[in-house]
């Protein structure tokens, strides 16, 4: 009996420090002198701005891959092809390499000296300090949640109840929207909800190909960094319990939408 | 529709799953594909269906060539081991899934799904998931689901095989009623002999990807075309040189022409019938199935010594081989 409190006591102790602490540092910051300086700065334009941009690149960014998500693991699960291994290995690619990485990596790409680069400026198109470049630091962070989580569904799926509808009438195309996409919609929707919460606490990737020009290419994440840089710190707590909210927000959105059926 | 395979073999890797098979399937005929795992008898019914493509041969339904065919356009109802259910529709969904492909209009369907719970007596089950279903429902379920669009052919594979043995006797007997009610010409695969002669007119035999005998049960139980067949359709036992029946071993106190002396191992009573279990000089056992008439007339006990031999209706092992 002690011992299984002394276990339960450490994890919690561990998840108290690590994880509540400072999340409750932030809202205890925030909200120390009451709703209307955190209002205030919620509704300063620039940052009004920044989280404009967040939500934008996420627009993009979480269609994108979700599709694409989906198509990959439709690919990996069910096909047989050279490269396969790759394709797999490569969807985690941004999990395994620091965004900051990442961001550097689009920059020399699209850089005038990079590959892409001086074809986009010829045609007149800015990527570098402007919105398509954070929309592709985006895209590209959050590309493996949508995948992971549908991979294993349609591996536990099998395809038994697609040759079923087959021999039914049913063409592909019909398979897929009668049959393959509502079984694992659970998993495509904890993916989108995971992607979504990727795409706007991204920082270290959106950080260095934005620029952080002020009310321009700043981001919700990339503002709260300035703003603690030039002693804003009121409006930083602000803009990150907004973050954390949202955050908290899809934990709880998950939770809710377990699926209760017995499948 | 009729249904012919012409010499249509299929590969999976090494392994030869289906080698050069030829069948005729007659119009509203019940066949089974009867084969021990891994004889190819799932594979054969999936090409049929066209969920797996031959290496060669071709597939006539109704005399024409639908070797490349696909499988929605086959007009075939599939009934698989482990249901297939969609798990995602309730039963009236399921079973109406084709006729909603086919955008019959919803009265229709309505119609149509009512008749077919009611044949598979489900009437109840309409707006259940199919997880709260057992699994005898479960199946018929999928029966009514493949019968929905009125198919011309219902292939089954396996389709008692995940059952307890109560049920799938249920299901079997009511297979063969549905089948004299709901005319089509259906076929179905098993590795059960006593379910492939009790339910089908016709059997066809299959060991390690070829086609060993087709004929109707009891063509195959007495005339086995292989030592094979012999062997997997019904017991058999050796006595002597030869392959026969255990109900074909008589037995008698003095010996005789081409007679086997025996020892009494066991004697079990099984209702009307009675086994005998016996030894020969070499220590080779085999069993005699005998009326219990038969056996009291004889007196026999454990432990004494008879002569073993079988009626004239006998295969020559030699000849089994042969053939074989």
């Amino acid at each position: 009996m002690p011992r299984r409190l002394a276990l339960r006591g450490v994890a919690l102790l561990y998840l108290l420090v690590i994880l509540l602490a400072p999340l409750g540092m932030v809202f205890y910051r925030t909200f120390q002198h009451g709703l209307e300086p955190v209002w205030q700065t919620l509704s300063d334009p620039l940052t009004v701005h920044a989280f404009e941009i967040t939500l934008i690149a996420a627009a993009v960014a979480v269609p994108l891959n979700t599709v694409f998500g989906v198509l990959c693991a439709l690919a990996i699960v069910r096909r047989r092809f050279r490269g396969k291994g790759l394709l797999n290995a490569f969807i985690d690619l941004p999990l395994a390499v620091s965004p900051v990485v990442v961001g550097l990596a689009l920059y020399l790409l699209y850089s005038r000296t990079g590959w892409f680069g001086p074809w986009l400026g010829a045609h007149g198109i800015q990527v570098l300090f402007a919105l398509p470049a954070i929309v592709l630091a985006t895209i590209f962070v959050s590309v493996p949640f949508v995948a992971r989580e549908v991979i294993p569904t349609l591996r536990e799926l099998g395809n038994e109840q697609e040759q079923a509808a087959a021999t039914l009438g049913a063409t592909r195309w019909q398979r897929f929207w009668r049959i393959t996409l509502p079984s694992i919609r659970w998993a495509v929707i904890y993916g989108v909800i995971l992607t979504t919460a990727r795409c706007l606490g991204e920082y270290g990737a959106v950080a260095v190909v934005s620029g952080r020009i002020e009310g321009k290419t700043e981001t919700a994440t990339t503002r709260v960094d300035d703003l603690v840089q030039n002693f804003q710190t009121s409006g930083a707590y602000a803009i990150s319990v907004v973050l954390a909210a949202i955050a908290i927000g899809v934990l709880v959105l998950m939770m809710l939408t377990k699926p209760k059926e017995a499948v | 529709m009729s249904i012919e395979v012409r010499n249509v073999s299929k590969r999976f890797g090494t392994f030869t799953a289906l080698d050069d098979v030829s069948l005729d399937i007659p119009e509203n005929s019940l066949t089974a594909i009867l084969g021990p795992s891994g004889s190819g008898k799932s594979t054969l019914l999936r090409v049929v269906a066209g969920l797996e493509r031959p290496d060669s041969g071709e597939i006539l339904l109704s005399g024409e060539d639908a070797t490349r065919l696909a499988p929605q356009r086959r007009d075939v109802g599939f009934v698989f081991q482990h249901y297939a259910a969609f798990k995602h529709m309730t039963v009236r969904d399921n079973v109406g899934f084709a006729l909603s492909i086919r955008k019959r209009p919803k009265q229709e369907i309505r119609e149509r799904v009512d008749e077919l719970l009611e044949l598979v007596q489900l009437s109840g089950f309409a707006d259940r998931y199919p997880s709260k279903l057992s699994g005898g429902q479960r199946q018929r379920m999928a029966l009514a689901r493949a019968l929905a669009a009125k198919p011309r052919v219902l292939l089954l594979d396996e389709p008692f095989g995940a059952l307890d043995a109560r049920v799938r006797a249920e299901l079997r007997d009511w297979l063969r009623r549905l089948h004299e009610e709901v005319q089509v010409t259906t076929v179905f695969v098993t590795h059960d002999q006593e379910e492939a002669m009790e339910v089908a007119d016709r059997v066809a035999v299959l060991d390690r990807g070829r086609l060993e005998q087709v004929g109707a049960p009891a063509e195959l139980y007495d005339a086995p075309a292989s030592e094979f067949v012999l062997r997997f359709v019904g017991d058999a036992v050796r006595l002597g040189s030869r392959l026969v029946r255990p109900h074909e071993v008589v037995l008698r106190r003095w010996p005789s022409d081409g007679a086997v002396e025996v020892e009494i191992e066991r004697i079990a009573v099984l209702g009307a019938d009675v086994r005998v279990d016996l030894a020969d000089g070499a220590g080779e056992r085999l069993s005699a199935r005998l009326r219990r008439d038969e056996l009291e007339e004889l007196e026999l006990e454990r432990g004494e010594i008879v002569w073993a031999t079988a009626e004239a209706s006998v295969r020559d092992a030699e000849a089994g081989h042969a053939l074989g």
